[in-house]
């Protein structure tokens, strides 16, 4: 430290600080390009990414988003599994939505069979009343997440309390808290349980008081907004060129939803909007998803109103197990069972794209089949994969505070991204 | 439904350039020889009929023991003419290399590095191609089928009877 001269504020003084020589009038200190590791311990990154910064100051100049944290070799071992031992696996996608997933994996899988109009039509609005469960409880966790990462921790508790509410119903539906594996090839495995529906509707009620309650902390609050408006923007053009999807393409004003666009199961009974937003900033993320919940409130009304009743799976000794009773009675219905149990089902030999609305976006499965009883390959389209690509050009210019908000509004779920 | 899709490709390339077309399962597919990869993919962009502007999916398959053994494949959709399209290009087991869309559509830098982390394909002019799933001392690629599931990596601490 022999070099450095003693350097205070206040006097015209020119000081000397290494090779730079600089007047403490000028305002801005000299600085240097730093490398700055947010993650993958750091609180505001879910312990499942991390981003290698480079910054000026309090400017950000690069970004390097690295992920794999979470990586669990979902495609190898579905490679290895039967059709049906995957359930497990896609519950651990994005596991804050996993029925969601589980519907969209089925959905691929009975196109391959080609059984996907014969699926009962009470397991088509079963599907769709767990799906927009799961999408609900998955933008509450991003919201109350990310609010709580700018410090409005009441909101986070109000909202995940409704996010538990829901999941006890789902808990109550396919007896696991999140790993649901409810969904199976051909229908669902059960029908819902005697008083579902209302229910549901109580829930649903305290969860719309909730949300209200986060939109009163958070909507007008000066300090949320000023973290939120004009941070992360992210340009109309760009939102496709870089695949993005589901509510951070939306907030673009890129009005697609697959639900609305190309509709499966039921979707298209339904009356419901699709909220876009007009600058695509941190902001109009949040505002999306709050009018999400909202609208796939609506939904689950409609499909609660209009259910009707019936089996829940197909019928088709090929595909679905015979019921007990049978299995314990019956020699065919015995032979079924024990094939279905050790082969697993047999899908014939062909490739299928199979998209769905997830929680982040288009969830896609791309399954290629060579008619033995397991996948030659079963890969994910993760949504989030394409959505958090896009911070590696959003990051640089925004202050370091800034990748906080802007993170937390992508939801980047880990399991989804590296499967 | 795609159909005009697979029309325009046929209309602007030879058919050397777009070798065989189909439908399967309600998806609309084309294989397209490497050498055109980058233009059929520029052409599906700007082409007013097809606007593919939403890039989808890029992944790879192993089609082992075919020849060539992998073949790319990429999913287009347009927003505008709610339309879409999967394109396969065969890529051989012997210097798998074929050109990089991030050109086209930036979105593909991510998926084209987690094709070489797995498949170990090469994308030709990709501004940053390392791993990006697994990490850099890893050896081999994982979804190759002759990659053995129970392998252990040297960086990982070797079980008794692990291959």
């Amino acid at each position: 430290m022999a070099d450095a001269l003693p350097f205070s504020l206040g006097g015209n003084r020119r000081v000397v600080l290494g090779e730079v020589e600089v007047s403490d009038f000028d305002g801005d200190l000299p600085t240097e390009v730093m490398p700055l590791h947010m993650g993958p311990s750091h609180p505001a990154m879910h312990g499942t990414v991390r981003i290698a910064l480079e910054v000026e100051g309090e400017k950000v100049k690069t970004a390097d988003v690295q992920i794999g944290y979470l990586h669990r070799c979902f495609e190898k071992e579905a490679e290895n599994a039967t059709w049906t031992q995957i359930f497990p696996y896609t519950d651990r996608l994005n596991y804050v939505s996993p029925m969601l997933n589980n519907v969209g994996y089925a959905l691929a899988v009975e196109k391959l069979l080609g059984i996907e109009d014969q699926v009962p039509e009470r397991a088509q609005y079963i599907r769709v009343i767990v799906g927009e469960i799961s999408r609900i409880t998955d933008h509450l966790t991003c919201i109350a997440a990310g609010a709580m990462e700018l410090a409005a921790f009441t909101v986070f508790f109000w909202l995940i309390k409704g996010r538990e509410w829901l999941w006890e119903l789902l808990e109550e539906v396919s007896g696991a808290r999140l790993t649901h594996s409810y969904v199976r090839i051909g229908g669902v495995v059960a029908d819902l349980p005697e008083g579902f529906s209302a229910k549901l509707r109580e829930v649903l009620g305290k969860v719309r008081l909730a949300i209200a309650d986060a939109d009163k902390l958070l909507t007008r609050n000066k300090i949320f907004r000023d973290r939120m408006d004009g941070v992360g923007v992210i340009a109309k053009a760009d939102a496709g060129a870089w695949g993005l999807t589901g509510p951070v393409a939306r907030s673009t004003g890129l009005a697609y939803d697959v639900r609305k666009d190309h509709p499966y199961l039921v979707y298209d009974r339904f009356d419901f909007d699709v909220p876009v937003g007009s600058t695509g900033d941190n902001f109009d993320r949040y505002a999306v998803r709050l009018e999400e919940m909202a609208q796939s409130m609506r939904i689950l009304e409609q499909a609660l109103a209009e259910i009707p009743a019936g089996p829940v799976i197909v019928d088709d000794p090929r595909v679905a197990l015979p019921q007990k009773h049978e299995t314990y009675n019956t020699i065919e219905a015995m032979i079924a069972h024990f094939k279905l149990i050790m082969d697993g089902l047999h899908v014939p030999a062909g490739e299928v794209y199979s998209f769905t609305e997830g929680g982040n976006g288009e969830l896609g499965f791309y399954i290629v089949s060579d008619g033995t009883g397991r996948p030659w390959k079963c890969r994910v389209r993760p949504p989030c994969f394409a959505n958090l690509a896009i911070l590696t050009k959003v990051l640089p210019g925004l202050f370091i505070a800034d990748v906080v908000p802007t993170f937390g509004m992508i939801n980047m779920i880990g399991g989804e991204c590296d499967r | 439904m795609a159909k005009i899709v697979l029309d325009r490709m046929r209309e602007g390339f030879t058919a050397g350039e777009i070798i065989e077309t189909g439908s399967m399962h309600g998806n609309e597919w084309a294989r397209v020889a490497p050498c055109a990869w980058r233009r059929v993919a520029e052409f599906l962009r700007d082409d007013p009929a097809t606007q593919m502007n939403l890039f989808v999916d890029l992944t790879c398959v192993d089609r082992t023991p075919r020849e060539p053994r992998f073949d790319v494949v990429l999913h287009l959709y347009s927003v505008e003419k709610k339309h879409r399209v999967r394109l396969y290009a065969g890529v051989a087991e012997k210097d798998p290399a074929i050109d990089t869309l991030v050109p086209v559509w930036p979105g593909a830098n991510w998926f084209e590095r987690e094709a070489f982390d797995m498949y170990g394909v090469r994308f030709a002019g990709h501004p940053d191609l390392r791993r990006i799933l697994m990490y850099p001392e890893f050896q081999g690629y994982p979804l190759r089928k002759d990659y053995p599931k129970e392998k252990r990596q040297p960086l990982l601490r070797r079980l008794p009877g692990s291959v």
